[in-house]
């Protein structure tokens, strides 16, 4: 049982417009400190994909279960802590507020959190930032940095309350080859040290070859998962 | 209480970033509150007034003597009831003096009654002014100069020249103001007057009384009470009227009753006296309650358009806290936050606002000949309208808060994620 996420004959349709089966009998399993790449055409229904495994939509059928508790029968406001303390998502597009600094950004998820208080969770944020190497940036409003930074900030906030696994949604999508680098040294970094699982949405070929595990998807199939074959 | 401190930080920091708007949201409930506030304190003001005029000159219970015709007719006694119909066409009242029948006893013992604040004798005669060839019909009242201070607020309606005069100078006389118009007398002037048996008296302009009421003020004037005795020609137990003040004037009604059982006199009471006036009061105070009350409403709907917009704009910011774990109940107290707070805000300078509007008001000069006692218009401060000002705009704010709130807490991030 060493599984931290698994999901089971995963099956979503979209109504509108039209009755459209997007994703078909997906199942698959991310174990502990593994880092898992999920790669495929675009529309294929990969961040539908993200989106149910990350708890955030529940229109689906099957079973997912994180850190060995299921969350078929979860009311909102529980998915919400289980989101809030066991996932980190990094979206496709950055997702920031533009109001707030970049620090703050990163402080929210922790401060909802309250396990600790401000100043540790300061501390912890500005070193989050560091390790990106953004912490000259952190007193900036999050609408005034650039898009590569964004990215950055938004990768800091996934990981401020330590989850048990981070899901990125192309979290290389709008960086040159060398900050991808870096995310993606982070990203490893972060999985070997801190034994977090990492499940990221790609279309960087180079980028995946260097997970331990790659998952191919098609029109809403499991096209090949290495470890099946293994 | 961490809770409560992240979810106001991030309302803050909300409202911060939209300072013109967050501005024209609160200005909204300012308006409404700082109209509440003066409307209310005027509207009232004037009501007090008003009420002022006629309650306290209006003696609570006003006692005289009987004019209608007993009820007990002799016949009655001769033929009783039963056995008989006693049929007695145009009964008449007994003819009977002006002056109260023991006067003097019934005096004293009401000024003795706990209810009692005090109770004064009046002697009225009729009479008329005599200056040059002309003449006026008047009446003239007899009074206890200081006992009408104390109870009635006499000294205000003395427009010109010293209302103790009555007190220093045996023939004094308060004159109206009509007559005194009328004749063109002034403070200082002597005037003659007859009363109606045919005796002269000459006396001594000592001031001049005016009412505002042009009815009474062309015929009444004021002397002393021993003075108008003297003019009616009758000693000092002759009183025609007494005035009584109530320490609470809610007791007038059975309080006359009780009177009227215990002595052969009639007693009216002030409701009796003044009933169409309580009903102009309460309508005034009842239009401007809706006035008032519309605004208000007026200025919720704005907040609520507002509050919507505020929460239409920040559809992105919504999705992220709720992706990041926060849940759909801290997203709805994040927004009725920021409704409340532009409520406090809106209160606070729309009570400040309502203050300044009032002490305006309250400083613009109005004079009127039918208000001497009034010199710019009135303003009632009572601290109730603000209290009552600043729970509705909270109340409000809350109410149309609410709703985009809890539209805001039903929103489905995956909704805004994939809209991008
Ligand atoms: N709300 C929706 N209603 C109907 N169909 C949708 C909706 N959202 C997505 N789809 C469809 O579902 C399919 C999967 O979409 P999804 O966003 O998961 O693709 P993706 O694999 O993430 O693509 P990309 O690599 O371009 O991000 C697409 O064909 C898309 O058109
Ligand atoms: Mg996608």
């Amino acid at each position: 049982m060493n599984s931290i996420l698994e999901a089971k004959n995963i099956d979503k349709y979209f109504l509108t417009p039209t009755k459209f089966h997007v994703l078909k009998d997906i199942s698959l399993q991310v174990q502990r400190k593994e880092f898992v790449s999920i790669m495929g055409k675009s529309g294929c229904g990969k961040s539908t994909l993200l989106y149910i495994l990350s708890t955030m939509d529940t229109s689906y059928t099957g079973d997912l279960i994180i850190d060995g508790q299921s969350m078929n029968n979860q009311s909102k406001d529980d998915l919400s802590r289980i989101r809030n303390e066991k996932i980190g998502f990094i979206f496709q597009f950055h997702y920031l507020l533009p109001e707030f600094t970049v620090l703050k950004n990163v402080m929210l998820p922790a401060l909802k959190l309250g396990k600790e208080d401000r100043k540790t969770i300061e501390k912890n944020a500005l070193a989050k930032l560091d390790l990106l190497g953004i912490v000259d940036q952190a007193n900036k409003k999050a609408s005034k940095i650039s898009g590569g930074q964004k990215q950055r900030v938004a990768i800091a906030r996934a990981l401020i309350n330590n989850p048990k696994i981070i899901m990125a949604d192309e979290p290389t999508g709008n960086l040159d080859s060398k900050n991808s680098e870096i995310v993606f040294n982070v990203l490893r970094s972060l999985s070997d040290e801190f034994d977090m699982s990492m499940l990221v949405v790609t279309h960087d070929h180079d980028f995946a070859a260097k997970t331990d595990r790659i998952i191919e998807m098609e029109d809403g199939y499991i096209l090949k998962d290495k470890m099946e074959e293994i | 209480m961490d809770k409560l401190r992240l979810i106001l930080d991030i309302s803050k920091t909300h409202l911060l970033a939209k300072k013109k708007q967050t501005l024209v949201a609160a200005l909204g409930v300012t308006f409404g509150i700082g109209m509440f506030i003066i409307m209310m304190s005027f509207m009232t003001g004037l009501n007090i007034l008003l009420d002022g005029l006629v309650l306290n000159r209006t003696p609570h219970i006003q006692i005289y003597n009987k004019t209608t015709p007993t009820e007990y007719q002799p016949a009655n006694k001769y033929f009783d009831e039963v056995s008989n119909i006693n049929q007695i066409y145009s009964i008449k009242p007994k003819s009977r003096l002006d002056r109260i029948h023991n006067a003097l006893p019934i005096l004293s013992e009401l000024k003795k009654n706990d209810d009692v604040l005090g109770a004064t004798p009046q002697t009225t005669c009729k009479v008329f002014y005599l200056s040059g060839s002309n003449n006026l019909n008047g009446v003239i009242s007899g009074i206890e100069v200081n006992e009408e201070i104390r109870l009635f607020n006499f000294n205000e309606y003395v427009v010109k020249g010293d209302v103790n005069s009555l007190i220093k100078k045996k023939n004094s006389i308060l004159l109206g103001s009509g007559i005194a118009k009328k004749l063109s007398l002034s403070v200082g002037d002597n005037i003659q007057i007859t009363s109606t048996n045919g005796t002269n008296f000459s006396l001594n302009i000592g001031g001049i009384y005016q009412s505002g009421l042009a009815e009474v003020d062309d015929i009444q004037s004021f002397v002393n009470l021993k003075m108008a005795q003297q003019i009616s020609s009758a000693g000092g137990n002759y009183i025609s009227r007494i005035h009584v003040k109530l320490k609470d004037i809610e007791k007038a009604v059975p309080f006359s009753k009780l009177i009227e059982n215990i002595y052969d006199v009639e007693a009216l009471d002030i409701n009796t006296a003044n009933a169409q006036f309580d009903t102009g009061s309460d309508i005034r105070t009842l239009i401007s309650y809706a006035v008032s009350i519309t605004l208000l409403i007026v200025a919720g709907f704005g907040i609520y358009n507002i509050l919507n917009m505020f929460i239409y704009e920040k559809m992105n910011d919504i999705a992220i806290l709720k992706a990041t774990g926060f849940t759909g109940k801290d997203v709805m107290y994040i927004f009725i936050l920021q409704a409340l707070v532009i409520g406090f805000i809106g209160a606070f300078l729309g009570m400040a606002i309502g203050y300044g509007g009032s002490v305006l008001i309250d400083n613009i000069k109005f004079e009127t000949e039918a208000l001497p006692t009034i010199k710019t218009y009135p303003i009632n401060y009572n601290p109730n309208f603000y209290i009552l000002g600043f729970i509705f705009a909270t109340v409000s704010t809350f109410l149309a808060g609410y709703l985009p709130a809890k539209k805001a807490q039903k929103i489905d991030p995956i909704d805004i994620i994939r809209g991008q």
